[in-house]
């Protein structure tokens, strides 16, 4: 094989909880109770239009977490086994080459030709001049740096063209298998999505799509002729940083419930279901954690953590693993910290159920604790998990940013808005001032919070039977 | 009533010493005593003996938690944990590793994040509760609708966009305030006016859709309707009903968080340099300052308590329904 | 709807109060942003930060930056470095004359001051300290009218509601006499006080060891008073080696030859200490108040510190009674050009008071600083290419917006070294085969520390060629100075070796293409680094791009500082940043961090690399005592070559310091050795306080656009309520 797979933790966890949903999502369709809030989110034309942006961002991260390490050429025939870069990529870094790899020697504008910085160059006549030096792969294929404007025209125009071709496709197909009743026209099918009048909200949907083409085509044609957003200090590209960063995003919003989930669940179904003295003593675990400021609780952890791969130097010899063993514990910390609230729900709905009277009767049959609790409680308060996934979501994006600023962020070497963001502090005291890094930071979290808050506000409509009207 | 808080304060006492222990098991998991002592000894030319007399002197020189040379209950008590964590709950909290007080520095410190707190707290209460009762008011219009999407915008942007930005425009560029810093007295307003305007703009978003879904509960009401049957205007309705009773959830949400204004907020002060217990705590943990950190843990977990307890003492007043037993 | 509309007007009123107290008329504040007291507008004060709190003002302890910036304008020790004269040269401060010292035999039999240094089994340093020299006003000096201590028998009622040194009403003072300076000696001896210098005095000063134990034994056989020991009188315990000979002067006997002596003494370890200090800090109670020498120094130089508040400011006032003390009249010729001579024989200091202002962040400093709330500031990266720019000539010169303010670059090169280093004890970077020297060269060309400083530091910084930094004895500038095995000499200039050059050496070493050639393994460098902060992102990717050049990986191993500090003392480290600043301009500091029994894994001594070359280390025994003679330079060149051969550094480079300074400072030149600047600094206030009022016009109109705006949004507000109030009547 020319490459080898890589599974690390957090892209082991990250299919778990696709599965997860998958599998979630198979149950709900089968349980009319479930079933009935889920139709009314699909009725909602910002929650779907929202849903799709999510899908894309989700896409992006999932593509992100497929990890290898390629196969080397070996230079001899004595070596028996294949040996593999140490350099483990995701298909995500395949797809965005270009982008990955056009690495200039500092900071430059987004479509700019030249560096943001003057250097100091020798001519050949041994004077010195202070000049702003052509970038390296910006525009590489320009004759004349005159041509910049049509030739960045022309690439828009391309992109233009090609993302409507596309959208159409995918609206015709939409019209043609799914909004199409039986034995209408494809054509007053598409009539009926195009004036709004489906059930599903599919105009708004596609809309939000033809904007995520837009955008994908648009890097598509202009990412590897120039610098989008820009490059930063070390002249990486802002505009790949940025997209990489969504992984993080992604699985700080989602490990961070998915990592504490077992004993949030346990405890707080143990805590409802027996009371008495496992009440009190799981309330008081919940009530001493919820008492230490939660800052503090993060510190101890990230230090604990950089210990433990200080004292085990070799299990961690390479920096995917540091960086992913350093993420996935800022989960499990977030997660510890998060976890009483979560924990708290599900006891007080678990003291609801079993006053229930299925479950009474069940108990007075003398089935078993522990089988009463896995086939009749947690089933039916996994929508509260649901619920507070999708809640928490946007607020665990934004925390990690305020932790990246702390000091105990995700490993300082790795990409996400937080880094991005803590850096650009110091580029806004430039002059002229270096706002791309923050720019690009901010575009990409918030169309990603807004996003997940529209959905999640539909979801909780939905499920949060006090707001039904 | 009595009784009950009495019994609350009680129960407090468990949940303060597991506090202790976890935040002390945390902090030296990460920590040794000689790593301590070479940090406050500084980084040049430190001998070993320096050390040992650096933790003899500051009481880290016994067991972290079970020191099995002493006997009988000394063998709990001379102990790292014991001999640092006993004053606590009668508010000694010692020296800090570079030997200043640490109740003094924290009751100097206090008021700088009092000047912040309190006045973020109340107006942008104020703020956020006739912001929400106006969407309810002009519910149905246009107006909500671009309000609740405004606010949904507000909270999905950063804290540190609306720090670092609105410090560039109004400090920056503007010339409106000074950039950072801090001064005692009424000379302080010039100095806490933008953090505090940062701190209320930043809540705006989720608080003032919170409320406005409590108005619009309230609201629903039958008795609300038959007040408007009644003829009641929509202003004295909402006045009148919707807002003294949807107080109820919003005040015993907010309760809790009074005792915790004395802690301060740590982006705000280390961003605008002001000298309060945010921006201590953050030094410490930057430190290692054993004593300070187990000290500010120990207050922020009781002035939570406290926070809660004043929680269900708010339930009974504003409610007569609810009573304490 | 009664109700709604008699609210109305108050409401109307409130806001308009609000709106005139946000837009107050201009004449009532001329700044809105001043971070100080107005009144202070136009007095004859120095504005300073401290970026750090400092941790120990105690002369015998404090040993960074940041303390001395403070404690070097209080404690004055016998000797300073004259403030214009380069190369840096000792000069009296309080001592009457630099002494010269008597050399012994291993007999005490006096020597000949040109004996060989074998011979030479002791030096004695006799010094004459200046007569009429007075302290500070300071409560422990205080006295009654009938002569005795107001404040050294404390009670528990006097000291009730005392938490700052101003508490105590009376101050008094008194002569400089020898005996203070001895008293500090025998501080710096007591295990207690953790000086740093313990383990350094303790080699050369006779008797030193053995007073420790005297001092600890004695003092632990007293009762103890609170739980704590009582204060011990020093004075009363002799040391062998350092003897009060009369009022006025006193003597120190050190073993063998050891020039760099009087720099130690140069150093505010040095400096004297009251015995009234001291036992007036020691009394019981004082400790608990913040109370201590750590926080309230006590001494006779040009300042005193009357406002600690180590979480805001700190503020240093003129000693009202400062001795005779006068600018320098001799300085470079470059100096009469700059004007730094024009105060020549003035009285000193010039500055009534200094106020140090916290300022953790170095963004708000630097804009402060343009501001003009700042009177001078280092250029941050971020900002150099607003102030600097460097002419055809490669001079560094400022801008014209810069220029038009009035402000002043000063620049210089610091004496301290910036470099990687190899952990010699790795095994695979570290050793001393062919091999491994080869690997380090390869990688030594690869880091390319001239883009380094051109993108983190725009420029400022010259690029290493050995551990010896410029202005130091022994430093050869110039191709010939050169490390030949990392640069070449291309017309007279020093040239980084091309990166095949690097390649080849790494095939050679084994790795061809960063591969193993026994096993075909990629090559994996580890680099074990302490930073964190907005700037730890940026360095980390440069160094990975550094060594992909040769296509190795290399795994960034980021810890905080004492994890960081502890892999370094068991030597577990691969690649690691490191630095290090002159404690005195002598060759000697530099070379012996690569001094064998120095190293940091064993001797726990300032040798990270854990370099150890016999040959080296035995040419560094030899140069460590001798003057600056041409024999000494040799020594010096043939220690470098070595290092330069083995490379256990990543040169790196020689940090270059840009700093400036506002029109209304005056006298500023660095002198990277001496701290106590503070009294040759002259201000302008008047120019000062036009300057900043000019610069800070407050832009309000913005302020109107936001009304603005709200009332925009409002308007339909009203237009709906009506509508709705309408269709409610109907």
């Amino acid at each position: 094989m020319p490459f080898k797979l890589v599974i690390l933790w957090t892209d082991a966890l990250i299919y778990l909880l696709l599965a997860v949903s998958i599998a979630y999502g198979i149950y709900a369709a089968r349980h009319e109770h479930l079933r009935a809030p889920w139709r009314q989110v699909r009725r909602n034309p910002l929650a779907m239009a929202a849903l799709v942006v999510l899908a894309a961002y989700i896409v992006t991260g999932l593509v992100d977490s497929i990890h290898f390490r390629m196969r080397l050429d070996v230079p001899r025939a004595q070596a028996r086994h294949a040996i593999y870069s140490p350099q483990v990529l995701s298909v995500l870094d395949l797809l965005c080459a270009p982008l990955r790899t056009h690495v200039e020697q500092t900071y430059s504008a987004p479509f700019a030709l030249y560096a943001f910085t003057p250097q100091m160059v020798r001519r050949p006549d041994g004077s010195h001049v202070l000049e702003y030096p052509r970038l390296r792969y910006a525009g590489a294929a320009l004759k004349v740096p005159g041509d910049r404007g049509r030739d960045i025209a022309v690439r828009c125009l391309r992109g233009a063209v090609e993302s409507l071709i596309l959208w159409v496709a995918v609206a015709a197909a939409v019209a043609y298998w799914r909004v199409r009743r039986p034995g209408e026209s494809a054509r007053a099918a598409f009539g009926r999505l195009i004036r709004g009048e489906t059930d599903t909200p599919w105009r708004a949907m596609l809309a939000s799509l033809g904007a995520v083409i837009l955008s994908v085509a648009a890097v598509a044609n202009l990412g590897g002729a120039y610098h989008i957003l820009g490059t930063d200090q070390v002249g990486q590209d802002v505009l790949f940083e940025a997209i990489k960063s969504i992984r993080t995003g992604l699985l700080i919003g989602t490990l961070t419930t998915l990592v504490m989930l077992p004993f949030a669940l346990a405890m707080g179904v143990m805590a409802g279901y027996f009371g008495g003295w496992v009440d009190d003593l799981i309330q008081y675990i919940y009530a001493t954690l919820s008492s230490i400021p939660s800052v503090l609780l993060i510190v101890a952890g990230i230090l604990s953590l950089d210990l433990y791969m200080a004292n085990h130097a070799a299990a961690f010899d390479n920096i995917a693993q540091r960086q992913d063993m350093r993420l996935l514990s800022l989960c499990v910390i977030l997660g510890v910290t998060t976890w009483t609230g979560l924990c708290r729900l599900l006891r007080g709905e678990t003291m609801k159920l079993r006053n229930m009277d299925y479950i009474q009767a069940a108990v007075a049959l003398g089935v078993r604790s522990r089988r009463i609790m896995t086939r009749h409680i947690i089933p039916n308060v996994m929508h509260i998990v649901l619920i507070n996934v999708v809640l928490n979501f946007s607020g665990l994006v934004l925390a990690e940013a305020v932790l990246s600023y702390v000091g105990v962020g995700v490993d300082p070497s790795m990409n996400s808005w937080g880094n991005m963001i803590n850096g650009a502090r110091l580029e806004m005291a430039r002059d002229p001032v270096v706002w791309w890094s923050l720019a690009a930071a901010f575009l990409f979290m918030f169309t990603m919070v807004l996003a997940a808050n529209l959905f999640a506000d539909a979801v909780r409509d939905a499920f949060d039977p006090r707001m039904r009207k | 009533m009595i009784a009950y808080i009495i019994r609350r304060i009680l129960y407090a006492i468990p949940i303060l010493i597991g506090v202790n222990l976890l935040t002390f098991v945390l902090f030296f998991l990460v920590n040794s005593p000689n790593d301590m002592a070479r940090f406050h000894l500084g980084m040049k030319r430190v001998t070993p003996q320096a050390i040992a007399e650096w933790k003899a002197e500051h009481g880290y020189d016994a067991p972290l938690l079970y020191n099995s040379a002493a006997s009988g209950v000394k063998k709990l008590t001379q102990t790292i944990f014991f001999q640092h964590s006993v004053k606590l709950f009668v508010f000694d909290f010692g020296g800090s590793d570079d030997g200043r007080d640490i109740g003094y520095d924290i009751r100097q410190r206090m008021w700088p994040s009092l000047a912040i707190q309190l006045p973020t707290f109340v107006v942008g209460l104020a703020v956020y509760i006739s912001v929400a009762l106006m969407m309810v008011f002009f519910r149905g219009t246009y107006l909500d609708t671009g309000g609740v999407v405004l606010a949904v915008v507000l909270m999905s942007i950063s804290m540190l966009f609306y720090v670092i930005g609105g410090q560039y425009l109004f400090s920056k560029v503007l010339r409106l305030v000074p950039i950072s810093g801090y001064d005692s007295g009424l000379s302080a307003i010039k100095f806490v006016i933008l953090p505090i305007a940062i701190g209320v703009i930043s809540g705006v978003g989720s608080s003032v859709r919170l409320y406005r879904t409590f108005f619009l509960e309230e609201s629903g009401k039958d008795y609300v309707r038959t007040a408007r049957a009644k003829g009641l205007s929509e202003i004295r309705v909402l006045f009148r009903h919707v807002l003294k009773n949807a107080m109820i959830p919003i005040l015993t949400g907010v309760v809790v968080v009074i005792p915790s204004l004395f802690i301060g907020s740590l982006i705000l002060e280390s961003f605008f340099g002001i000298p309060g217990l945010g921006s201590y705590t953050i030094d410490a943990i930057r430190s290692q300052d054993f004593g300070i950190v187990h000290a500010m843990v120990f207050l922020g977990s009781v002035l939570y308590i406290v926070g809660l307890i004043l929680t269900d003492i708010s339930y009974t007043l504003v409610d007569p329904r609810v009573r304490l037993g | 709807m009664s109700a709604a509309v008699t609210r109305v007007p108050r409401i109307a009123a409130l806001l308009g109060l609000f709106i005139f107290l946000l837009v107050r008329p201009a004449p009532l504040r001329a700044q809105w942003n001043d971070p100080y007291p107005a009144a202070d507008g136009n007095r004859n004060i120095l504005y300073a930060a401290f970026m750090e709190r400092p941790k120990r003002l105690d002369p015998a302890q404090a040993y960074s930056a940041d303390e001395y910036a403070f404690i070097s304008q209080i404690y004055e020790p016998p000797f300073e470095y004259q403030y214009l004269l380069r190369p840096y040269t000792l000069v009296p401060l309080t001592a009457r004359a630099l002494p010269q010292p008597v050399y012994l035999d291993r007999h005490g039999r006096r020597l000949p001051a040109d004996a060989s240094s074998g011979r030479i089994a002791y030096s004695v340093y006799t010094i004459r300290i200046r007569r009429g020299i007075m302290y500070q006003p300071h409560p422990c000096f205080a006295r009654d009218a009938s002569g005795k201590y107001l404040y050294q028998s404390l009670t528990r009622a006097q000291l009730k509601g005392v938490r700052t040194i101003s508490a105590f009403r009376h101050t008094g003072t008194r002569e400089l006499v020898a005996a203070d300076y001895v008293y500090e000696i025998k501080r710096l001896a007591s295990p207690w006080i953790h000086s740093p210098l313990y383990s350094v005095l303790s080699h050369y000063i006779v008797g030193f060891r053995r007073f420790a134990h005297t001092a600890a034994r004695l003092r632990a056989a007293l009762p103890k008073v609170d739980g704590k020991p009582p204060y011990i009188d020093l004075g009363r315990i002799p040391m062998a080696g350092v003897k009060v000979l009369g009022r006025y002067t006193y003597s120190i006997t050190i073993r063998g030859k050891y020039p760099q002596f009087l720099y130690w003494m140069a150093m505010p370890f040095f400096a004297p200490m009251p015995p009234e200090a001291d036992h007036f800090f020691s009394q019981p109670g004082m400790a608990r108040r913040d109370l201590t020498l750590n926080w309230y120094p006590v001494g006779t130089g040009p300042y005193m510190l009357t406002v600690n508040d180590p979480n805001r400011e700190m503020v240093l006032e003129r000693n009202p009674n400062y001795h005779p003390d006068f600018y320098p009249r001799r300085g470079e010729p470059s100096d009469v050009r700059l004007g730094l001579l024009k105060d020549a024989g003035k009285r000193l200091p010039f500055i009534k008071r200094v106020v140090f202002s916290l300022e953790k962040e170095g963004i708000p400093y630097w804009d402060k600083f343009l501001q003009g709330y700042y009177d001078e500031s280092a250029i941050s990266a971020e900002s150099f290419n607003q102030v600097v720019h460097f002419t055809p000539g490669g001079e560094a010169q400022l801008t014209p917006s810069m220029r038009a303010k009035g402000m002043r670059l000063v620049t210089g090169v610091a004496p301290s070294i910036f470099y990687y280093g190899f952990n010699m004890l790795d095994p695979v970077v570290g050793g001393y085969s062919q091999r491994s020297r080869r690997l380090r060269r390869a990688i030594s060309i690869a880091i390319d520390t001239q883009q380094y400083i051109s993108i983190f530091r725009n420029g400022r910084g010259l690029p290493a060629q050995g551990p010896v930094p410029p202005g130091i004895f022994g430093y050869e500038p110039g191709c010939a100075g050169r490390d030949p095995y990392v640069y070449d000499c291309v017309d007279g200039r020093i040239q980084r070796k091309p990166i095949a050059t690097a390649r080849r050496l790494l095939a050679e070493a084994g790795y061809p293409d960063g591969r193993d050639e026994r096993t075909g393994k990629p090559l994996l460098l580890y680099y074990d680094t302490a930073e964190t902060g907005p700037e730890a992102k940026a360095n980390m990717d440069w160094m990975r791009k550094q060594f992909r050049k040769l296509n190795i990986q290399l795994v960034v191993r980021a810890t905080d500082y004492n994890r960081f500090q502890a892999k370094m003392r068991r030597g577990e480290e691969q690649i690691f940043a490191w630095g290090w600043s002159a404690d005195y301009p002598d060759p000697e500091n530099f070379l012996f961090l690569l001094y064998g029994p120095n190293s940091e894994v064993g001797g726990n001594g300032e040798n990270a690399a854990n370099y150890n070359n016999p040959e080296f280390n035995r040419l560094f025994n030899r140069m460590r005592n001798m003057e600056n003679t041409p024999a000494r330079e040799a020594i010096i060149r043939r220690m470098v070559g070595m290092v330069q051969r083995d490379a256990p550094w990543v040169w790196g480079f020689n940090p270059m310091e840009f700093r400036l300074h506002q029109a209304w400072v005056f006298n500023v030149k660095p002198n990277y050795m001496a701290n106590n600047d503070l009294k040759y600094l002259r201000i302008d206030p008047a120019l000062r306080a036009a300057d900043q009022k000019a610069w800070n016009r407050p832009v309000i109109w913005p302020l109107w656009v936001i009304l603005g705006l709200l009332v925009v949004m409002v308007l339909p507000a009203v237009f709906v309520y009506r509508q709705k109030e309408r269709r409610s009547a109907l």
